[in-house]
């Protein structure tokens, strides 16, 4: 660079203070910029609008399950009869390959809602209606690899590494949730 | 030096007078309203905003479908949570199809967009003599005047002047280009109780039913703003320190 | 040196051990670091750097935007909005590249005009010049097509007039237009065609622009006096000095850009385009964006619809035969005293076209019309030809920066040309 051979004594360290702070402004400017990039990545005001769904409980008879629609994922909501709910809790909650309790996993003994995607490699079990397949735990069965849920929704026999997800959620109503 | 200014102020010239020529020809002069959001620092007066959706519900809903906005928007007019799930819930929206394949309605959510007054344009235009009241969302942005025009629209029914025939069906409005408009006047005084014990005459109503328009269209305006005004400041920094640099790098050179 | 390898000057290991195999860095000291800059260069030379930067931030707000875009009739006008006011700074990306799209214009306009004023189309840049003049029309389409995308009424009206034009050519005229559409009149094929080259004609614009510099850096630039440098002593390496001044020039460009951007994004804009397209209603006076209606002027200042169309596509073709249509041995306007007023006069005339084409074609709007395109037409046509013959230019000055001390060799690339007067 040619102005170094003409450096002036105090000159330089004038200079090279204002490149500094010129060069870190620029910086904050860059870095700046691309928070908004980032940003419009993230889920949209609509996405996050629709990021909680209401389910009515009182159409549910007992016995029977719905499924719903919840950030664009399958939610079970079962109605357990009091001989599920006692099958449930006759298990020690240690011999199993994801040791949990009923209790931990329910709000309300008869209410059970679970993430319907199965935690091997992400297909939609079956067990909603009485006449899908179960699985030798009388929860859900999925047909994909065969593992075996039983009526907590837990993992009992094949490949799954974990219980079916509970998803956050919250009692409005006696009769009323909102997940998420 | 003369020479290159000379082209400058020629191009800049020439740019800022070609880009308002859009509105050619025949156009009718608008008057200006001062609203709160004039100017490089106008904000949106809430309450007039506020008062604006009571007029955009009681009247203009009627006809005038807001289907871009969701009810969840009104939290930024400084509506509560409360408020907007009351305010969808009041408007049944339809749903569906339900597991026997058929539509139904159930209560508005406060992620719906506004419901429409008509199923589609035809049935719009089957109840207005034909005529198809348009969508208001971008109404402010998509006409020239934006809410100044809005305003001066809805307070400009007047009688016509001598020797001017009125068609069928149509209204004379001294600011509507053409100046015969298919939608009567909409805003009779005291025709919207408001909340808030504003009286209620065709001026006020119009002022703040255009403010809610012009909120409706562009709602990110105050946000953007208040960055632009902290861009250019930091911008006019950056450019004093560059061109500080530039002159200590250049301070050896004859030039 | 091993054999395969490039001998690579570089001290630190990774930036050394990449260079050898492929001298990427040594290229850009070469290119950006030391590259011989004249050192008379004024504001006007930071323009090319500021359109690269411009397209740069149109590719990037794009992208960002196409993420969210639906390219369908019935979805397009409403994704936009949904951009605007449910993706997160959505309308700040979206005013940025709908604005770009202007100061883009408004950069390689200053940037052509500064070319035409200074003779950088001449000897031996002829090439840069007319790979100038390519980049502009990729620049034309991309914007055409870009606007039609959000399907205002604009959108779908500026397109029907503008692919309707082509059936002016005599046998293939209605093959061609019904080939563009995809169908009978423009519609949702014509709408995901024009996405899909929206899309991708700016990364040939981006090719383009790399030959384009490419071929700058073979001649060297320019400069205000006209004149070749004749030694180290007329240049400057381009960085520190050049980096240095164009980042001036950016930082003030962007203040510009972000006063548009933030507090008149639809200045520019036409509100008709807020209302969505609709095939049975079309607008009292369709115009399209501001930086087409110079073109748009000379279209309709011409009352035969072929002849519209030829002296139209005319106007920015004759460019590319501009540096044999100036015959003058001078190249920088500064020293033709009798071609500059012609120069700015062709100027004045090129923003009354871009006036007169906002106007409806009526009146006496016509006349103006009428006589700006004779004048844009006769000043390539007729004016400079016969100047480069007939006009005594001033005398050039020895050399860029002071008389040359002492002898020394010519840089290469900076043998004695036939346009320079002794």
């Amino acid at each position: 660079m040619a102005d170094t051979t003409q450096a002036a004594t105090d000159g330089a360290p004038r200079r090279d203070f204002l490149m500094l702070v010129t060069g870190a402004f620029a910086a904050v400017g860059v870095g700046a910029i691309a928070w908004p990039f980032i940003a419009s990545l993230q889920p949209a005001k609509d996405t996050l609008a629709l990021a909680s769904t209401d389910v009515d409980l009182a159409p549910i008879a007992e016995g029977q399950a719905v499924t719903v629609m919840w950030r664009g994922k399958p939610v079970f909501v079962r109605n357990r009869t009091a001989k599920e709910i006692e099958e449930a809790r006759a298990v020690p909650a240690n011999s199993l390959p994801d040791p949990a309790s009923d209790q931990s996993r329910v709000q309300k003994d008869q209410w059970l809602v679970l993430i319907g995607i199965c935690t091997h490699l992400g297909c939609v079990p079956t067990g909603q209606k009485a006449t899908d397949a179960r699985g030798e735990f009388g929860g859900w069965f999925c047909p994909c690899h065969g593992s075996h849920y039983d009526t907590s929704g837990r993992i009992r026999k094949g490949p799954a590494p974990r219980n079916l997800d509970v998803p956050q959620y919250a009692f409005t109503s006696d009769t009323k949730i909102k997940i998420g | 030096m003369l020479r290159t200014s000379f082209k400058a102020l020629a191009l800049a010239i020439g740019l800022f007078a070609a880009a308002p020529a859009h509105a050619a020809g025949e156009a009718i002069a608008i008057p200006d309203t001062k609203f709160s959001f004039d100017g490089v620092f106008g904000t949106y007066d809430r309450a007039s905003a506020q008062r604006g959706f009571q007029v955009y519900k009681e009247v203009c809903a009627a006809c005038h479908s807001l289907r871009l906005l969701s009810y969840r928007n009104l939290r930024e007019l400084g509506l509560t949570e409360a408020q907007v799930e009351a305010i969808a819930a009041g408007y049944q929206i339809v749903d569906g199809p339900n597991d026997e394949g058929q539509m139904f309605e159930r209560a508005g959510r406060p992620a719906d967009r506004f419901r429409k007054p008509f199923a589609n344009d035809a049935a719009a235009r089957a109840a207005n003599n034909g005529a198809l009241p348009p969508d208001l969302s971008v109404m402010a942005k998509a006409r020239a005047g934006g809410a100044d025009y809005l305003y001066a629209l809805l307070i400009g029914y007047v009688d016509p002047p001598a020797g001017v025939t009125v068609m069928d069906g149509m209204h004379y409005n001294k600011y509507f280009p053409g100046y015969q408009i298919a939608m009567g006047a909409p805003l009779n005084p005291d025709q919207v109780d408001y909340a808030d014990g504003t009286k209620a005459t065709v001026e006020q109503m119009a002022r703040d039913v255009s403010t809610f328009l012009q909120w409706a269209a562009e709602p990110e305006l105050e946000q953007r703003r208040a960055l632009g005004v902290k861009i250019i400041i930091f911008l006019t920094i950056l450019a004093g320190l560059t061109y500080a640099v530039k002159r200590k790098v250049w301070a050896d050179v004859e030039h | 040196m091993s054999i395969g390898l490039h001998n690579s000057e570089f001290k630190n290991p990774v930036v050394r051990w990449i260079d050898q195999r492929m001298p990427v860095f040594t290229m850009m000291q070469k290119e950006y670091g030391t590259f011989p800059t004249p050192k008379n260069f004024n504001y006007f030379w930071n323009f090319g750097a500021l359109a690269m930067v411009t397209l740069l931030i149109m590719i990037a707000t794009g992208i960002f935007l196409s993420m969210n875009y639906a390219a369908h009739t019935s979805l397009a006008f409403d994704s936009v909005e949904r951009i605007m006011r449910d993706v997160n700074f959505g309308w700040l990306i979206r005013y940025i590249h709908m604005n770009g799209a202007s100061m883009f214009f408004i950069v390689v306009y200053i940037h052509i005009f500064r070319g035409m004023y200074y003779g950088s189309y001449k000897a031996p840049r002829e090439l840069l010049w007319m790979l100038g003049v390519v980049i502009f029309l990729l620049m034309m389409a991309t914007a055409f097509m870009g606007y039609v995308l959000p399907w205002g009424q604009m959108s779908f009206w500026g397109a029907t007039v503008i692919t309707n034009l082509f059936s002016a050519f005599p046998v293939v005229g209605n093959f061609i237009v019904e080939l563009l559409w995809g169908g009978f009149s423009v519609d949702n094929p014509t709408l995901n065609r024009f996405f899909s080259l929206h899309y991708l004609l700016p990364f040939v614009i981006f090719g383009v622009v790399f030959l384009h510099v490419a071929a700058l850096h073979i001649t060297g630039s320019n400069n205000p006096l006209g004149i070749e440098p004749k030694g180290p002593q007329d240049t400057l390496p381009f960085h520190p000095y050049y980096t240095a001044k164009d980042s001036v020039g950016l930082v003030v460009y962007f203040i510009v850009f972000a006063v548009l951007v933030f507090f008149a994004p639809n200045y520019l804009g036409h509100p008709d385009n807020y209302i969505p397209a609709n095939p049975l209603v079309t607008p009292p006076h369709i115009v399209p964006e501001w930086y087409f209606l110079p073109y748009y002027a000379i279209l309709r200042a011409v009352p035969d619809k072929l002849g519209g169309v030829l002296l139209m596509f005319g106007s920015i073709l004759v460019w590319f035969v501009l540096p044999w249509l100036d015959r003058s041995p001078v190249r920088s306007m500064r020293f033709r005293p009798l071609a500059r007023p012609f120069f700015l006069l062709w100027t004045v005339c090129f923003l009354v076209l871009l006036w007169v084409g906002a106007k409806p074609a009526e009146g006496h709007y016509v006349l103006i019309a009428r006589i700006a395109t004779a004048y844009y037409f006769a000043y390539f046509l007729v004016i400079l030809p016969l100047l480069g013959r007939l006009e005594r230019p001033l005398p050039l000055p020895e050399s860029i920066s002071r008389p040359v001390l002492g002898g020394g060799p010519l840089p290469a690339g900076a043998a004695a040309k036939p346009m320079e007067k002794a």
